[in-house]
């Protein structure tokens, strides 16, 4: 927001109180309060507002109280932010970065955890990033107000505690190129957001049995990263993917799609996706716990892949 | 009765000019079939000491809907209708030949004016606001309210101070950590209690989330609010839903989904299965003053004016959506106007008056009964507590501010007084109320652990 003043923040509760998990903390005592602006409580007429403002010159940032509530949204993200770019013939750009916490919480219920990122991937002509380090939230972020495309930017309710030393020069990440986290030779564990946390825990227990996992952040879950990706099949043979969105039309359904057609030669077992439950989250801590894939699903996975 | 017509009929000829500019009627349609009655109530010397009350609401009720067909003859602009009236009405106004003339558009028939005449966006004064209980718990004089039996009362004031002291050990359960999130009442318990006193066990209940009286009211046991905040295995939503996310099939109040207003447009379904049914009931749903923003909102009551739905909107104005001012939600004056922007009859009440509160409910639930229409409620009042257990609204409002609704203006205090001062309560009964009600919630909070 100090370098380029076209830059600005939409949401509920965003200004004074900070958002409401104080991601805006601070914003509007320093930068006022149009700029850093708190809407009544209308998903989809603050998203249509910013796809306004964006196709005027400005450059907003939209924040969902939390991921869920941008179903409200869901026209104006589908219809205007994502098409207006083409149906326009190129004349105008929709330069938005939409934003919010996504993800199973702890016992928020079902629904305040929702998993977005499976029914927006067919939206034609939106970027969908998901960031999950400290190190790559802000990169991501940054990169996503710099994009010219309407860039969807998930974060997980469970990572705002996270704290870790960056660089203090500036640096801005690829919205399209996906994290190395573990080499490795053995299996292929692809992954984003807060399931990157428990794949790299089942990884301590499988090295401890001998396995050697090369553990990738796919990070950008509209395009794939398939040169990241596909390298890494060619090197293991084996691909394993976790993610917390549902089985069914999930984000690692497309995925186990994507490799099959590019990389099928090089796979030497059937790609196996480790999804959440196809169930509305329930609230009790016991239940909620069995719908999400939890570190000895992904030991227990591993060791039958590479069988 | 004639006379009354005669008479109506003169003043809604002095009335029409105004109406063909539309600005903010400066007597709104109850107002006006009041003030014919509180004549006629005059001069018949009804009036008591505590002020002039009824027996039942059905005294209203007559006035009203004969008020109300009225209403409707010059209000709404059914082409026949509005056709009879231009044409039947004499009048020696300079606008006399402007008001003859009507264009047949579609919607209606409207007479033509050569003066462009904006629509002021706001009126003059604001739409008054229902109130029965002065702050010392005297009912104000002139005033005229169904009066409530000693039994209902005592049983309405003993359930909010239940509420009152339910919400405040929950909360504290939930700093203890016993319970993961809790949202409280407090402030507006005698909107909670008051209509749930004047509605039937038949009515059907859609909430937003800040309305557990109703269920308190309906017979619903501490256990049973305890279960489901813990999520146990007696808890009937089986653990799937967030604490306070009560939800009843018996006691007709469907299970709370927190986002915002989506019940609204639900409310229009449920009271068309209601009209099919033919059942002597309605629909209540509930939402907040930050709920009127969405889409749904709209959508909602358009679509129950529309249908003729049976609904009963009630709108919680508490001033508040966690830090979101009313300011900063909507430049209207209020809920209770954009009734009329949809063709619903509304009414605004002061919520922290209990008396007030069951009245008009019981009124306005005959009307939607009756006329099979939906009717807006909006109920004025403060939100004393934070937002949820996951907000400090200290950080954005005064906390003076907060102590002064919380103390002064409390409505379990005004409704106590009402209650003692008519010799049904003591000091005694009040101490011993309030202890037993603890170590009930205590006993019962710590009773749910056994079913987790």
């Amino acid at each position: 927001m100090d370098r380029d003043p076209r830059v600005c923040v939409f949401g509920e509760d965003v200004g004074h109180y900070g958002g409401s998990y104080k991601v805006t903390k601070g914003l509007a005592e320093k930068y006022g309060d149009l700029r850093v602006l708190d809407t009544p409580i209308a998903e989809n007429s603050f998203t249509g507002m910013g796809v306004g403002a964006a196709m005027t010159g400005l450059r907003p940032v939209i924040e969902g109280m939390n991921m869920g509530f941008l179903l409200l949204a869901f026209n104006q993200i589908s219809d205007n932010c994502g098409m207006l770019h083409y149906t326009s013939g190129g004349q105008f750009t929709i330069p938005t970065v939409i934003r919010g916490p996504g993800g199973v919480g702890r016992q928020l219920g079902a629904e305040h955890s929702q998993r977005l990122e499976s029914y927006f991937q067919s939206i034609p002509g939106i970027q969908l990033v998901a960031c999950s380090t400290v190190y790559n939230a802000k990169g991501l972020m940054k990169a996503a107000i710099r994009s010219e495309n309407p860039v969807v930017l998930f974060e997980h309710v469970l990572l705002y505690n996270l704290k870790e030393r960056i660089p203090d020069e500036e640096y801005v990440l690829s919205l399209e190129e996906a994290e190395m986290v573990r080499p490795g030779e053995h299996i292929t564990i692809l992954t984003y957001s807060r399931m990157r946390y428990h794949v790299m825990q089942a990884a301590k227990t499988l090295v401890n049995k001998g396995y050697d996992p090369e553990v990738i952040d796919i990070r950008s879950l509209k395009p794939f990263d398939l040169y990241t990706i596909g390298n890494s099949v060619k090197k293991t043979h084996r691909v394993l993917i976790v993610e917390e969105c549902m089985r069914t039309g999930g984000i690692g359904a497309s995925l186990t799609a994507a490799i099959n057609e590019n990389f099928h030669d090089y796979l030497d077992a059937p790609i196996v996706c480790l999804s959440s439950q196809d169930v509305p989250t329930p609230y009790a801590g016991t239940l909620e716990e069995w719908t999400v894939v939890q570190p000895p699903q992904i030991v227990a996975a591993v060791e039958n892949l590479c069988q | 009765m004639a006379i009354w017509l005669s008479r109506s009929k003169k003043i809604a000829h002095l009335l029409k000019p105004k109406i063909a500019y539309f600005p903010q009627p400066k007597i709104a349609p109850s107002e006006f079939s009041y003030k014919i009655y509180e004549n006629h109530v005059n001069s018949s010397s009804f009036g008591t000491l505590s002020g002039e009350n009824i027996r039942s609401p059905h005294v209203f009720l007559d006035n009203s809907a004969t008020m109300s067909a009225l209403n409707r003859q010059w209000r709404r602009t059914e082409s026949t209708r509005a056709g009879e009236q231009v044409e039947t009405v004499p009048y020696s106004d300079d606008n006399y030949e402007d008001e003859n003339q009507a264009l047949d558009f579609p919607g209606g028939r409207v007479s033509f004016t050569h003066e462009m005449k904006f629509i002021s966006e706001a009126a003059d004064k604001r739409i008054p606001c229902y109130r029965v209980l002065s702050d010392d718990g005297y009912p104000i004089a002139g005033s005229r309210f169904e009066q409530v039996d000693k039994e209902t009362a005592v049983k309405m004031y003993k359930s909010m101070v239940t509420l009152q002291i339910m919400d405040n050990i929950f909360y504290e359960a939930q700093r203890q950590g016993r319970i993961s999130f809790y949202l409280t009442s407090t402030g507006e318990e005698a909107i909670n209690i008051a209509t749930a006193a004047a509605l039937t066990s038949d009515d059907v209940i859609l909430p937003q989330y800040r309305e557990p009286g109703i269920l308190l009211w309906r017979g619903f046991t501490l256990q049973e609010f305890a279960n489901q905040c813990f999520g146990n295995s007696a808890d009937y939503g089986k653990g799937k839903q967030m604490p306070i996310h009560y939800g009843s099939n018996k006691h007709n109040f469907f299970t709370i989904s927190s986002p915002i207003a989506t019940q609204l447009p639900q409310a229009a379904g449920v009271a068309y299965s209601l009209k099919m049914d033919k059942k002597e009931a309605c629909v209540v749903a509930f939402t907040g003053d930050g709920g009127t923003s969405e889409g749904d909102f709209h959508a909602g009551l358009n679509f129950a004016a529309v249908m003729d739905a049976p609904v009963l909107f009630i709108c919680r104005n508490n001033g508040w959506a966690i830090s979101t001012p009313i300011s900063e939600q909507f430049r209207s004056d209020g809920v209770v106007v954009k009734g009329q922007a949809y063709g619903i009859r509304s009414i605004r009440v002061d919520g922290n008056d209990a008396l007030a509160v069951y009245n008009t409910i019981r009124a306005a639930r005959e009307m939607v009964i009756h006329e099979q229409k939906p009717v807006l409620v909006e109920a004025l009042s403060y939100r004393v507590g934070h937002h949820s257990t996951s907000d400090d609204s200290t950080k954005y409002r005064p906390v003076d501010e907060i102590e002064h609704w919380k103390t002064a203006r409390n409505p379990l205090a005004r409704f106590r007084k009402w209650v003692h001062k008519n010799g049904w309560w003591t000091d005694d009964e009040e101490s011993e109320l309030r202890g037993s009600i603890r170590k009930q919630v205590k006993y019962f909070i710590n009773a749910a652990y056994f079913f987790l």
